[in-house]
C-alpha cells in the first residue's frame, strides 16, 4: 500500500498540474460536443463531472499539497471544474432544444386538411336582406312593423283606397281566404300593416314593414306567387316629397353605396298622391352602372289618411316599397326567382348569415 | 298602345329638331312607360310601285302558287336591263302580242314574280321589292329560281315592310293611289317610328293621340291642335229611336247615321298605314274609320249595320239566359249586371266591350249607324273581366271617356265616310243623356309647393292646371289664403281632390326638380325584443349548421293523413284559400313541417343526402269559426266596435320555429365515421332555440304524432306546451317517401316568454368541491327528473350537476339503468369543507331516493 501511497502522491502532483487540468477540460469539452443526444451527453457526463473523472481526483490531491502550493492549485482546479461545468450545461441545453425542437417537428399536421365535421348553416337572403333593410331605417330612428299575412279585405285594399271595383281585387289577381263572405285576403302587399300602425299608434309614426305577400301569379323564372315586400310610411307634420327622396337616396347609398342614388317617375298607386316610381342608380348594373326599376313611392294620399283617423289638413305622409326577390335578384345577380323559392340547400348555404 | 311618332306630331307645333328620343324622354318623365321604341320603314334599293298584268295558277304545288307578271315602270324610262332582256327572251310568243296592242303607247317594263298570296287580282296595285332591295330584318332581295320560275323580286306584305303584324296577305293599295315604278317608300310613307307606350291605369286619356300629343305638349311646352276641335252641326230630328233604361250604366247615347256608303270603297292608305302602325288589321271602310277614330280621339265607337236593327234601340242590362253571339264568333250567356243594346230581335251588342254579329257590317252594308257612348267604367270593367273580352273599347271605356267626346268622334267618323265612302251624312242625331261637368277642384295656390318641398316660380300652378285643361280662377279666402279653383277638363275623371292637382303641377314640372331632404329624425325605439328574438333564433340556427328556407305556406288536405293526425287534431282545422294556383293545395297550412319535409325531398332528390333545414314563419290557425270581417267604409276612422270586430275576423297567425334533419348530422371525412341525425339533435335544437330566446324549455316525454311515440319530447315553456321534438314516426316518414329517423322540431316562438332584463348571476371565488354519484334507478325515469331531484336536494351549494355516464345491463339489473353525475359544490362565502360537501351530496342522492327509490351504484 505504501507503494501505492507514494504513486498517488506523484499522481497527485501530477493532476494538479496546468497542462493535465487543461487537457482534461479539452477531454470534457470534445466528449460533450460529440454526445449525438441527451443519452449520450448523460453517459459521458459520469467520465468528467462524476467522482472519478480527473477534475474532481485532482481537488481531493489539493489535500496532499504543501500549504504554500494549495492556494494556487484550489484556483486551478476550481477554473478547470467551472469550465467542464459550463460545457456540459451549455450542450445539455443545446441537447435539450434541439429535442424540444424535434418534439415540435414531429407533431406537424396538414394544415390543410377539411374539418367541416358539421357544416355551417345559413340565413335565406330574403332574411338578411330584410334585416339589412330593417337596420338602415332604424339608423334613422324608423320602427319596424309587423301583421297577419292572412288578412282582412278592409285593410289590405279599401283603407287603401282601392274603389270596390279595383281590378287588383280580382280572383285573378289575389287570392281569397275562408268562406265566400269572410273578406279575407292574403295580403297583397305589406301596406296593411301601415293602416293597422296608423290605426294604433301615436302620431307622428315612421316605421318599415318587411313582410310576406302573395298575389296568384305562377312561378317562374321571374315571378313567384308567394313574395316579400319591405314597405315605409312616415306620417307626420309638414312632410314633403323632397323628404321622400332624401329617404330614399340614403336607403339606397346604404344598400348599393355611396355613388348610389334614385330618380322618380311619375305613376299611378291607389294609396299615394302624388305617385312615383323610383329607379336606383346601381353601380354594379351587368354591362355598366345605370338605373333599375326598383319599387313605387308617393306622397300618402288623404283618403288612406281619413280612413285611418288621420287629419290630413293638419298631418302628410310618404310611403315607399320595394320587392326583396327583385331586389335580391339584381343586387346578388340571381338569375332565377325560383332559386330562391325552392329550397335547395346549394343555393343558401354559401351566403352565410350576410347576403 | 303603339303610336307613330308622325302621328303624334301632327298636333303639335314643333321644331323640326325634336326627335323620337325626345319624345321617348319626355313620355318618361310624364308617367306614360315606353316599352319600345321600333324604327319601321327601314328598306335600301329599290321598292316600287307595280301593277299585277297576269296572274298564272301554278297547280302542281300543294299550296296555292301564283307567277305574276308585274308592271314595275315604263320601259326605256330607264336604260333597259340585263333582266329585261332575258325576260323578254322568255316570253317571246307573249310580247309579241303585246306590242301590236300597245302600238303607239310606252312599252310597260314587267317583272316575272313568284308569289304564295292570293288576296289580289290582275289590276292590282302592289309593292315590289326588286333585286337589290333589302327589306327589315335585314332580308335582301335577289333574283332567283323557285317553284320552277324565274322570280324577279317579290310582291310585299304589310309585315314584311315592318308595318304592323298583319301577314294575311299582301299588300293591295287602292286603285289610283300611285302609278306602276314610283317610289314606294314615298307613296306609302313608309319612314316612321313606332313607340309602345302604357300609361297608368288612371289615365284613360292617354289611351289616344289626342291625348298623348296633349301630354307633350305640357311637357314640351309647346301649342297643342286638339283633333277633337271639329265643327259639329245642329242635328235635325233624330239618328233612330233610342230608350236608356238603364242611365246609371249609361249616362250617355249618341247615334250618327250615314246612308249611301260604297260598300266596297277602299279605306285610303293614310288610314290603312296608321291603323298598321297602331298593331290594328284593316278590315273595311266603316270598321278602319271607327278604330281610327278611336285611336285619334279615345273614344271607341261601334258601327251598326242600320238594315239589321229592327225596332227602336234600347239600353239596359241583361235579363237572366240572355244570350249574344259577339264578332268573334263566341256565343256568351249574359249576366244581369251586364249592360247591353237591343233592338225588338233582343241583345245585339255587349256595350261597350263588344259588338254582336247579327248587325255586323258586312261586305253588302251601305247604310250605317254610328254609335258613341258613355258607359260607367266600373260596369264596362266588370263585363269585360266576366267574358275574359279585354278588346280595344272595354279597355277604354273601363278607364273613363269624354262624355263630351260623343257627338264629336261621332262626327269624325261620319265625316270620314262620306269623304271616302261616298256616304250621306243624315241630318238627324240622337243624344240621349247629359253628363255634368265635375265640381271644381279647390286648394290653397302653395299647396302644390309645401307638398313637394320647393318653391316653385310664379304662376306655375295656375299655367300647369290650365295646360291640362281645367278652367283656373283664383281668388282670397277669408283669412288671406290665395286659393285655386280648378275645374276639370271633361276627359279627366282623376281629378277630385287637391292632391290631384298637386300630383299634375308637381309632374309637369318635373320629379327631378324636387331636391333630396331627409326629415329631422325621430327618437325611434329600435327593435322590439320580439325582433331580436327572432334574430337571435334565426342566427343560432345558423351557426350551428341549419340552412334556411321559405317554403310557401300552401298545403294539400292529404298531408294531414300522411302526417296520421288524429282527425280531431287541431292542426287539421285550416282556412282554405278559394282560388288556389294548385287545385289540390288549398289549405294555408298550421304547422311549418309539410313545407320543410317537402324541401328535405326535393334536396334529397337533387343529390344532397345531409338535411338540416329551418323555416321561421307565420302560420294560420283555422281555429273556431269567426264571424265575417265587417266593411266599416273609408269615410273615416272605423269605430272601435267595428276597429275590433275587423281584427277579430282575422285568424290567429303565430310565428312558428321549426327544423328539420335528415342524414348525417356529423360527417363523416377523413376523420372517420360521422353519427345520423337523430331524436336527439332535433331536441338540442329546441333547447338552442331557447337559449337564443334567453329563456328555457322544460322537457318531458310526450305521444304526438307525427313523431315516433318512444321519441318525442313535449317542449314546455313557463308551464304551457309550446312545441314538440324527436324522431318522426316511422309511417308517416314512409308515407312522405323521407328517409328513416328523419327528425324534427316545431314549436310556436310567440309562445315563449320574453325576458327583457336578464339578472347576472353571482361569481364565488372560493374554491369548488367535486364529487361524483352513480344512482341506479328504474330504467323509465328521466333523467331531467334525477337531475332535478338531485338539484333539489343538494340545496344552495350544489352549483352544477352533469350527466357523464349511462349504464344498462346485469350489474344493475333487469329494468333499472345507472345515471353517473358529476356535483360542483361550492359555497359563496367560504371554503367549502369536505364533511360539509358530503352533507350536501348526502341531502342529493336522498332526494332522488325519496322521489325515485334510487340506490347508490357502489
Amino acid at each position: 500500500m505504501s507503494e501505492a501511497s507514494d504513486k498517488q502522491s506523484a499522481i497527485g502532483g501530477e493532476a494538479l498540474a496546468p497542462e493535465t487540468l487543461q487537457a482534461a477540460v479539452t477531454a470534457a469539452e470534445q466528449a460533450f460536443a460529440a454526445a449525438a443526444d441527451l443519452d449520450e451527453l448523460a453517459a459521458v457526463k459520469p467520465a468528467h463531472l462524476g467522482d472519478q473523472a480527473p477534475v474532481p481526483q485532482a481537488r481531493r490531491a489539493i489535500g496532499s499539497l504543501p500549504k504554500e502550493e494549495k492556494a494556487d492549485a484550489g484556483k486551478r482546479v476550481n477554473e478547470a471544474r467551472q469550465a467542464v461545468q459550463t460545457a456540459y450545461d451549455e450542450r445539455l441545453a443545446a441537447l435539450k432544444a434541439e429535442r424540444d425542437e424535434k418534439v415540435l417537428q414531429d407533431e406537424a399536421v396538414d394544415v390543410t386538411l377539411p374539418w367541416d365535421r358539421v357544416p355551417r348553416g345559413a340565413r335565406h337572403p330574403v332574411t338578411t336582406i330584410a334585416e339589412r333593410i330593417a337596420d338602415v331605417f332604424v339608423g334613422m330612428g324608423y320602427e319596424i312593423a309587423e301583421g297577419p299575412e292572412l288578412e282582412a279585405e278592409w285593410f289590405n285594399f279599401d283603407a287603401l283606397n282601392f274603389g270596390k271595383d279595383h281590378p287588383a281585387r280580382q280572383l285573378a289577381d289575389t287570392f281569397y281566404a275562408g268562406e265566400e263572405d269572410s273578406n279575407l285576403v292574403l295580403r297583397t302587399h305589406t301596406s296593411p300593416v301601415q293602416a293597422r300602425t296608423l290605426l294604433h299608434r301615436d302620431l307622428p309614426v315612421y316605421i318599415v314593414c318587411p313582410g310576406r305577400t302573395f298575389r296568384t301569379d305562377e312561378l317562374d323564372a321571374t315571378h313567384t306567387p308567394v313574395f316579400h315586400q319591405v314597405e315605409g310610411l312616415a306620417v307626420d307634420k309638414g312632410l314633403t316629397m323632397a323628404n321622400l327622396r332624401g329617404t330614399l337616396d340614403a336607403f339606397a347609398k346604404a344598400i348599393f353605396g355611396e355613388e348610389s342614388g334614385t330618380r322618380f317617375r311619375p305613376h299611378f298607386f291607389p294609396f299615394t298622391e302624388p305617385s312615383a316610381e323610383v329607379d336606383v342608380w346601381f353601380p354594379e348594373k351587368k354591362g355598366g352602372a345605370g338605373w333599375v326599376e326598383w319599387g313605387g313611392c308617393g306622397m300618402v294620399n288623404p283618403n288612406v289618411l281619413r280612413a285611418c283617423g288621420v287629419d290630413p289638413e293638419i298631418y302628410s305622409g310618404f310611403a315607399f316599397g320595394m320587392g326583396l326577390e327583385r331586389t335580391l335578384m339584381f343586387r346578388n345577380g340571381i338569375p332565377d326567382m325560383r332559386d330562391m323559392v325552392e329550397g335547395d340547400i346549394r343555393f343558401t348555404a354559401p351566403f352565410g348569415t350576410e347576403a | 298602345m303603339r303610336v307613330p311618332v308622325s302621328w303624334l306630331t301632327e298636333h303639335l307645333e314643333l321644331d323640326d329638331e325634336v326627335t323620337p328620343d325626345t319624345l321617348v324622354e319626355a313620355f318618361v318623365n310624364l308617367g306614360v312607360e315606353v316599352e319600345s321604341v321600333e324604327r319601321v320603314g327601314e328598306v335600301t334599293g329599290p321598292l316600287v310601285v307595280g301593277r299585277v298584268a297576269e296572274v298564272e295558277e301554278l297547280t302542281e304545288f300543294k299550296k296555292p302558287i301564283r307567277y305574276c307578271r308585274v308592271e314595275i315602270g315604263e320601259a326605256g324610262s330607264d336604260e333597259t336591263d340585263d333582266t329585261d332582256e332575258a325576260d323578254t327572251a322568255d316570253a317571246e310568243g307573249d310580247d309579241a302580242d303585246e306590242t301590236e296592242v300597245d302600238a303607239g303607247l310606252p312599252k310597260p317594263r314587267t317583272n316575272g314574280i313568284v308569289c304564295g298570296a292570293t288576296n289580289f287580282a290582275e289590276g292590282d296595285l302592289v309593292v315590289v321589292a326588286l333585286p337589290g332591295a333589302t327589306l327589315p330584318g335585314d332580308f335582301t332581295i335577289s333574283e332567283r329560281k323557285t317553284y320552277g320560275r324565274l322570280s324577279q323580286g317579290m310582291i310585299c306584305s304589310a309585315r314584311e315592310l315592318g308595318i304592323g303584324e298583319d301577314h294575311s296577305g299582301i299588300l293591295v293599295l287602292p286603285p289610283g293611289t300611285a302609278s306602276p315604278g314610283d317610289d314606294a317608300r314615298e307613296i306609302l310613307d313608309l319612314d316612321d317610328t313606332v313607340l309602345e307606350l302604357t300609361p297608368t291605369p288612371d289615365r284613360g286619356y292617354t289611351l289616344s293621340v289626342r291625348g298623348l300629343a296633349r301630354e307633350l305638349s305640357c311637357a314640351l311646352n309647346v301649342p297643342f291642335g286638339d283633333p277633337a276641335k271639329l265643327d259639329v252641326p245642329e242635328p235635325e230630328g233624330e239618328a233612330w229611336p233610342v230608350r236608356v233604361e238603364d242611365p246609371q250604366g249609361c249616362p250617355r247615347f249618341v247615334l250618327r247615321r250615314v246612308t249611301g256608303l260604297d260598300a266596297g270603297a277602299p279605306t285610303p292608305w293614310w288610314i290603312r298605314r296608321r291603323l298598321l302602325l297602331a298593331g290594328m288589321r284593316p278590315i273595311s271602310l266603316a270598321v278602319d274609320v271607327t278604330n281610327y277614330v278611336m285611336l285619334e280621339l279615345g273614344h271607341p265607337l261601334h258601327a251598326f249595320d242600320t238594315g239589321a236593327i229592327k225596332g227602336d234601340i234600347v239600353v239596359r242590362r241583361a235579363e237572366e239566359g240572355e244570350k249574344l253571339t259577339t264578332l268573334d264568333d263566341a256565343e256568351r250567356a249574359l249576366d244581369p249586371d251586364d249592360v247591353v243594346i237591343a233592338d225588338d230581335t233582343g241583345v245585339i251588342s255587349l256595350a261597350g266591350t263588344m259588338g254582336g254579329a247579327t248587325t255586323e257590317i258586312g261586305t253588302e252594308s251601305t247604310d250605317v249607324l254610328l254609335e258613341a257612348a258613355h258607359w260607367d267604367p266600373a260596369s264596362i270593367s266588370r263585363t269585360a273581366r266576366r267574358h275574359r273580352l279585354f278588346s280595344e273599347a272595354a279597355k277604354r271605356f273601363e278607364r273613363f271617356t269624354d262624355p263630351q267626346l260623343c257627338e264629336a268622334a261621332v262626327e269624325r267618323a261620319a265625316k270620314l265616310l262620306r269623304q271616302h265612302g261616298d256616304g250621306s251624312i243624315q241630318p238627324g242625331r240622337t243624344v240621349v243623356g247629359e253628363v255634368e261637368p265635375a265640381p271644381a277642384v279647390t286648394m290653397p295656390i302653395n299647396l302644390p309647393d309645401r307638398v313637394a318641398g320647393v318653391r316653385y316660380e310664379r304662376g306655375v300652378t295656375v299655367g300647369r292646371l290650365t295646360q291640362i285643361g281645367c278652367k283656373v280662377a283664383v281668388d282670397t279666402a277669408d283669412d288671406g289664403t290665395t286659393l285655386v279653383h280648378a275645374v276639370p277638363p271633361s276627359w279627366r275623371s282623376d281629378l277630385i281632390q287637391p292632391a290631384d292637382l298637386v300630383e299634375e303641377v308637381l309632374r309637369l314640372e318635373g320629379y327631378d326638380s324636387i331636391p333630396s331632404e331627409l326629415p329631422p329624425a325621430p327618437a325611434g325605439r329600435g327593435l322590439t325584443e320580439a325582433q331580436r328574438r327572432e334574430r337571435a333564433v334565426s342566427r343560432a340556427l345558423a351557426e350551428a349548421g341549419y340552412v334556411e328556407v321559405l317554403p310557401f305556406p300552401f298545403v294539400s288536405a292529404s298531408v294531414w293523413d300522411a302526417l296520421s293526425l288524429p282527425a280531431d287534431d287541431p292542426r287539421r282545422s285550416t282556412v282554405a284559400v278559394r282560388n288556389p294556383l294548385e287545385a289540390d293545395k288549398n289549405q294555408l297550412t298550421t304547422t311549418l313541417l309539410p313545407g320543410l319535409l317537402d324541401t328535405v325531398q326535393r334536396n334529397i332528390s337533387r343529390g344532397t343526402r345531409d338535411v338540416s333545414l329551418f323555416h321561421i314563419g307565420q302560420v294560420v290557425l283555422g281555429g273556431d269559426e269567426r264571424a265575417a270581417a265587417p266593411d266599416p267604409g273609408v269615410d273615416g276612422r272605423p269605430n272601435p266596435d267595428e276597429l275590433a270586430a275587423l281584427e277579430a275576423a282575422v285568424p290567429e297567425q303565430p310565428r312558428h320555429v321549426a327544423v328539420v334533419l335528415a342524414g348525417q348530422r356529423l360527417r363523416d371525412g377523413w376523420w372517420g365515421k360521422g353519427e345520423p341525425a337523430g331524436w336527439a339533435d332535433a331536441i338540442q335544437a329546441a333547447r338552442l332555440v331557447a337559449a337564443a330566446a334567453r329563456t328555457d324549455l322544460e322537457i318531458e316525454a310526450a305521444d304526438t304524432l307525427p313523431w315516433h311515440p318512444g321519441r318525442c319530447a313535449r317542449l314546455i315553456a313557463d308551464g304551457e306546451t309550446v312545441g314538440y321534438a324527436g324522431e318522426l314516426h316511422p309511417k308517416v316518414l314512409e308515407a312522405l317517401e323521407l328517409p328513416k329517423r328523419t327528425v324534427a322540431m316545431e314549436l310556436n316562438l310567440d309562445g315563449l316568454p320574453l325576458r327583457e332584463v336578464r339578472p347576472a348571476p353571482s361569481i364565488a371565488a372560493f374554491p369548488p368541491v367535486l364529487l361524483d354519484v352513480a344512482l341506479v334507478v328504474d330504467a323509465d325515469v328521466p333523467s331531467a327528473q334525477v337531475a332535478a331531484a338531485l338539484r333539489d336536494g343538494g340545496g344552495e351549494l350544489l352549483e352544477d350537476v352533469a350527466l357523464f355516464d349511462l349504464y344498462t345491463g346485469e350489474q344493475v339489473g333487469e329494468g333499472k339503468r345507472s345515471l353517473a353525475y358529476k356535483l360542483r359544490f361550492r359555497a359563496g362565502d367560504r371554503t367549502l369543507t369536505a364533511e360539509e360537501a358530503n352533507e350536501a351530496r348526502d341531502a342529493a342522492v336522498a332526494a332522488v331516493t325519496e322521489r325515485f327509490g334510487a340506490t347508490l351504484r357502489s
